[in-house]
C-alpha cells in the first residue's frame, strides 16, 4: 500500500492511494475547514442586552475544580426480575453543598428509561444548550446479551459519564429535572405529575415557528456546523477502522489457538525436544490469551465512547438547526416591521423578544461549544492514550512469555 | 543351517545378528534417549507403559482388513488393503477389556515401523513381518496381494508381529510403537502441519497490521479540522503508518523459520531412505537364504531318494525315467558345490547387512544430533524474532501514546 505523507504538520490533506487493506473510507478529497475560533459573533447579532446572559457568563467562571460543589456517581448495577419484565437498576449517589439540595447526600436507584426521561426533559427545558448523549437505547447486534457483565459495565460507564457531564455544566446542573432525578424517592410519581418546569427561554424557544428562511448564518455558527459534519464523518471512519481491526485480530486469534496445540502434538513425537516444543506451545497459548484481552478491552472501552461522540455531534446539529430557526424568525419579523414604512419605526415588543431569544441562544451555544471542545479534547486524549496503552500491555505480555522460554530452549537436555 | 519345511518366518529371518560392538559404548543410552524409560526391564507380558506411568495390561488385535483406493505419491490411483488395529486395556479386577484405541494402517506403515525398530534397536531381534508379496502358489500364475487367503494370512502375521513387539521388554516401551497403535497421522504430517498453520497465522497477522495503516490517513484528515489536537493526531498517524509497514520485515523472518522447518523434514526423508536401503539388503538376504534352503532340500531329497518338493527336474525324471546313479551323484555334487557357494554368499551378505546397519546407525546418530541441534537453533531464533516483534510493537505504540498525550 503506497502512502504519501507530508512531514507531520497541520495543513491540507492529500488523497492517498490505498491497496486492498485501505478501507473505502468516504468520498475522496476533503476541504480545509475554518476552525471555530473564540471571536465575537459577526453578522446580525447585536450586543447582548439580557441580564440573564451576564449571569450565565459569570457562572461559567465559577465552574473550576476548586469550587466544585456537586458530585454524582453511577455504580452498583442490580438485576430486577418482575412478573412483567426484567431490568437493571443503577445506584446514583449524590453529594452536594448546594442550597438546591435539602440533604447533603442522596442515594437513589434508577433504570435506563429514567435516564431517557431526564434527557428528554433537559432537551425540552434547555433547548439552547448542548445535552450530552445517552448510550444507545437498543442493542444493535442481537447477539449481545443485555444482561451480560460486559454490557452492563459498558452501559454503567456511559451513564456515569452522562451524569458527570451534566454535573459539570453550569446551567444544566441547576436544572430542576436533574435535581428531581438525583433526589426523588419515587421518580415515577414525579413523571406522572408532568411537571411544567420549563425555563423562560425554554418556553419561548418551544414555540418558535419553523419555516422561516435564514438569510445570513453567522460565520462562526456556519463553521461549527461544518466542523461537526466533518468531525462526525471522521469519527465514523475511525469506528469502522476500529471494528475492522478487532475483526482481523479475532481471526488472527482463531488461527493462533490452532497453532499452539500443533507444537504440543509434535512434542509428543520427540524425545530431547519434547520440553522445548511444549514450552513453545504454552507460550503461544499465553499470547492468545493476551490478544483476547486486547480485543475485549477495545470492544468494551473504545468503541462505545466513539459512538457516544457521534451521537453527541448529531444532537448538537439539531440544536444548531433550532438556533437557525430562532434567528430566521427574528429576521423575518424585523423585515416585516421595516416594510411597514412608519415614520419612526418603533421596534415592537415581540420583535425585541425575538432578538433577546436569539442572542441568548447564540451566547449559550457559543459557551457550550467552547466547553464541548475542551471536554472533547480531554476525552479523546484519554481515549486514544488508552488505546495505545492497551496495545502496549498486549505486547508486554507477549514479550514476557517469549523471553521466559528462551532459557528453556537453550537448556541442555540431560543424557538419559 | 538345516531347514526342514519351508517356514515362512525362518525364510525371512536371516541368521540372528550378533550384538554389534559399537564404538560408542553408550548404545543403550542412545536408545533410551528416544524412548523414555527403556532401560528398566518391564514384565514380559503384554504390559505397556507410556512415558513411564500407568502400567496397564493391553490386548492388541488386527481385527479387520478392508480394500481401499487412494492416490499414491505419483498421484496415481492405487488399491491397497488397510488393517484395523484395535487396542484394549484390560482391567485387572474383573478381566473386562475396554477398547481404548482403534485405527487403520496399511502394510507399508508396518514396514516403516519395523525398519525404525531395526535401526534404533540394532542389538534386538525384531519380530518379523508376514511376507511382502504373495508366495508363488502353484495353481496361480501371479502373486495376488488381494487374494483373500493371502490377506487373511497377512492379517494374522501382522497381529503376531504387534503382539511380539508388545511383549518385548524393551520394544514395548518405544514411543513410536505406542503412537503407531494410538495416533493416526505421523510425525512428518505433524511437522508439515506446523508449517501450514504458521502460514495461516502469518496471513492473519498481516491483515491486523495493515488495517492500522488506515488510522494514519484518517488521523491526518481529522487533524486538518482541529486546532489544538491537530499536531498530536497527525504525528500519531505517522506512527500508525510505521506500524503497518513493519509487518513486511517481520514476515520475512517468519518465512525463514518456515524454511528451517522444511529442512528439518529432510531429516525424515534421509531416515526413510536408510530404512529403504536396509529393507532391500534384507530382501537380498532373504532371497539368498531361500535359495540356499531350497538347494539343501533338493540335495537331501536326492541323497535320500525322497521327493518332497515339487521340481520340474523331479517331474521330468518321474515321467521320463530314473536317472543313473552316476547322474545322481553328479547332481548331488553340483548341488553341494552350489550350497557351499550359497553359504558363502549368505555369510558375506549377512556381513554386508550388519556392516550396513552399523554404518547406518552411525549415520542416523549423526543425523539425530544434527537435527536436534538445528531445530533447537531454529526455535531459539523464532523466539528471538517474536521478542523483537514485541519490542517494536511496544516502541511504536509508546511513540503514538506520547503523540496522543500532546493532544
Amino acid at each position: 500500500m503506497e502512502i504519501e505523507r507530508d512531514p507531520p504538520c497541520p495543513g491540507p490533506v492529500r488523497v492517498m492511494s490505498v491497496g486492498v487493506w485501505g478501507l473505502d473510507l468516504e468520498q475522496p478529497g476533503s476541504q480545509d475547514l475554518i476552525l471555530p475560533n473564540g471571536g465575537t459573533p459577526a453578522g446580525t447579532a447585536s450586543p447582548a442586552s439580557s441580564s440573564s446572559l451576564l449571569n450565565r457568563l459569570q457562572l461559567d467562571d465559577d465552574m473550576d475544580g476548586e469550587t466544585r460543589d456537586l458530585f454524582v456517581t453511577v455504580d452498583d448495577p442490580k438485576k430486577h426480575v418482575c412478573t412483567m419484565e426484567t431490568y437493571i437498576t443503577y445506584r446514583i449517589t449524590t453529594k452536594s453543598t448546594r442550597v438546591e439540595f435539602d440533604l447533603p447526600e442522596y442515594s437513589v436507584r434508577r433504570r435506563y428509561q429514567d435516564f431517557d426521561w431526564l434527557r428528554n426533559k433537559l432537551e425540552e427545558s434547555q433547548p439552547t444548550h448542548l445535552i450530552p448523549p445517552l448510550p444507545e437505547k437498543f442493542v444493535v447486534k442481537g447477539v449481545v446479551d443485555r444482561f451480560s457483565e460486559e454490557f452492563v459495565e459498558t452501559r454503567r460507564k456511559a451513564l456515569d459519564k452522562f451524569l458527570k457531564r451534566i454535573t459539570d455544566h453550569p446551567v444544566l446542573s441547576f436544572n430542576e429535572h436533574f435535581n428531581v432525578f438525583l433526589t426523588a424517592k419515587d421518580l415515577n410519581a414525579h413523571k406522572k405529575q408532568g411537571m411544567a418546569l420549563l425555563t423562560r427561554v425554554g418556553e419561548s424557544v418551544k414555540h418558535v415557528a419553523g419555516g422561516y428562511k435564514l438569510r445570513n448564518r453567522p460565520l462562526e455558527f456556519a463553521a461549527i456546523g461544518e466542523y461537526l459534519d466533518t468531525f462526525a464523518l471522521k469519527l465514523g471512519t475511525i469506528d469502522r477502522i476500529a471494528q475492522r481491526i478487532i475483526k482481523e485480530e479475532i481471526e488472527y486469534l482463531v488461527e493462533l489457538r490452532e497453532y499452539g496445540p500443533v507444537y504440543s502434538t509434535w512434542s509428543a513425537l520427540e524425545a530431547e525436544l519434547a520440553e522445548p516444543l511444549e514450552g513453545v506451545s504454552a507460550c503461544i497459548g499465553n499470547c492468545s490469551t493476551a490478544l483476547e484481552e486486547l480485543t475485549d478491552d477495545m470492544t468494551e472501552d473504545f468503541l462505545p465512547v466513539l459512538r457516544e461522540y457521534i451521537l453527541y455531534s448529531d444532537s448538537m446539529k439539531s440544536v444548531l438547526k433550532k438556533r437557525d430557526q430562532v434567528q430566521a424568525e427574528y429576521e423575518a419579523k424585523l423585515e416585516a416591521v421595516a416594510l411597514r414604512k412608519e415614520e419612526r419605526p418603533k421596534v415592537p415588543a415581540d420583535v425585541e423578544k425575538c432578538q433577546d431569544r436569539m442572542e441568548c441562544f447564540n451566547a449559550d451555544l457559543k459557551a457550550d461549544m467552547e466547553r464541548w471542545q475542551n471536554n472533547k479534547r480531554q476525552d479523546f486524549r484519554q481515549l486514544l492514550m488508552g488505546m495505545a496503552d492497551k496495545n502496549i500491555q498486549y505486547y508486554e505480555k507477549c514479550l514476557l512469555a517469549w523471553e521466559s522460554i528462551i532459557p528453556l530452549l537453550q537448556e541442555k537436555q540431560e543424557a538419559k | 543351517m538345516e531347514q526342514a519345511a519351508p517356514d515362512p518366518e525362518r525364510l525371512l529371518q536371516p541368521a540372528p545378528l550378533e550384538p554389534l560392538s559399537h564404538p560408542d559404548a553408550g548404545l543403550e543410552s542412545m536408545v533410551g534417549e528416544e524412548t523414555k524409560g527403556a532401560r528398566d526391564e518391564g514384565p514380559g507380558d503384554g504390559t505397556m507403559t507410556e512415558n513411564n506411568f500407568s502400567l496397564k495390561k493391553i490386548e492388541i488385535s488386527v481385527s479387520e482388513a478392508e480394500k481401499r483406493t487412494g492416490r499414491n505419491a505419483m498421484n496415481m490411483q492405487e488399491t491397497y488393503t488397510a488393517y484395523l488395529i484395535e487396542t484394549r486395556s484390560v482391567e485387572h479386577s474383573d478381566g473386562q477389556s475396554v477398547l481404548t484405541d482403534s485405527l487403520w494402517r496399511r502394510y507399508s506403515e508396518f514396514e516403516l515401523l519395523r525398519n525404525y525398530l531395526l535401526v534404533y534397536y540394532p542389538h534386538i531381534v525384531v519380530p518379523p513381518l508376514p511376507e511382502k508379496r504373495a508366495e508363488f502358489v502353484w495353481h496361480k500364475l501371479s502373486a495376488d496381494n488381494m487374494d483373500p487367503d493371502f490377506v487373511e494370512r497377512r492379517r494374522i502375521g501382522l497381529e503376531n508381529f504387534l503382539l511380539r513387539v508388545a511383549s518385548h521388554p524393551i520394544l514395548c516401551r518405544d514411543k513410536i510403537f505406542y503412537l503407531f497403535l494410538t495416533q493416526e497421522g505421523n510425525w512428518k504430517e505433524t511437522v508439515n502441519e506446523t508449517g501450514f498453520q504458521l502460514k495461516r497465522v502469518a496471513d492473519r497477522l498481516y491483515g491486523v497490521y495493515k488495517v492500522h495503516g488506515n488510522y494514519g490517513r484518517v488521523f491526518s484528515e481529522w487533524s486538518a479540522i482541529e486546532k489544538e489536537m491537530g499536531d498530536g493526531l497527525q504525528s500519531a498517524g505517522h506512527h500508525m503508518d510505521v506500524y503497518a509497514a513493519s509487518i513486511d520485515d517481520i514476515l520475512e523472518d517468519e518465512e525463514h523459520y518456515a524454511d528451517q522447518l522444511k529442512e528439518y523434514l529432510f531429516y525424515a526423508e534421509a531416515l526413510r531412505a536408510v530404512c529403504r536401503k536396509h529393507e532391500l539388503t534384507q530382501y537380498d538376504l532373504e532371497t539368498a537364504a531361500q535359495d540356499l534352503a531350497a538347494k539343501k532340500q533338493q540335495c537331501e531329497e536326492l541323497a535320500t531318494g525322497t521327493v518332497r518338493t515339487f521340481s520340474l527336474k523331479g517331474m521330468t525324471t518321474k515321467l521320463f525315467g530314473q536317472e543313473t546313479p552316476e547322474q545322481r551323484e553328479a547332481r548331488i555334487k553340483m548341488l553341494e558345490e552350489q550350497i557351499k557357494e550359497g553359504e558363502q554368499q549368505l555369510k558375506s551378505k549377512n556381513l554386508e547387512g550388519r556392516e550396513f546397519v552399523k554404518n547406518a546407525w552411525a549415520d542416523i546418530e549423526r543425523f539425530k544430533e544434527q537435527k536436534n541441534h538445528d531445530l533447537k537453533e531454529a526455535l531459539i531464533s523464532y523466539a528471538v524474532m517474536q521478542i523483537s516483534m514485541c519490542k517494536k510493537g511496544i516502541q511504536v505504540w509508546t511513540n503514538a501514546k506520547e503523540c496522543f498525550s500532546k493532544m
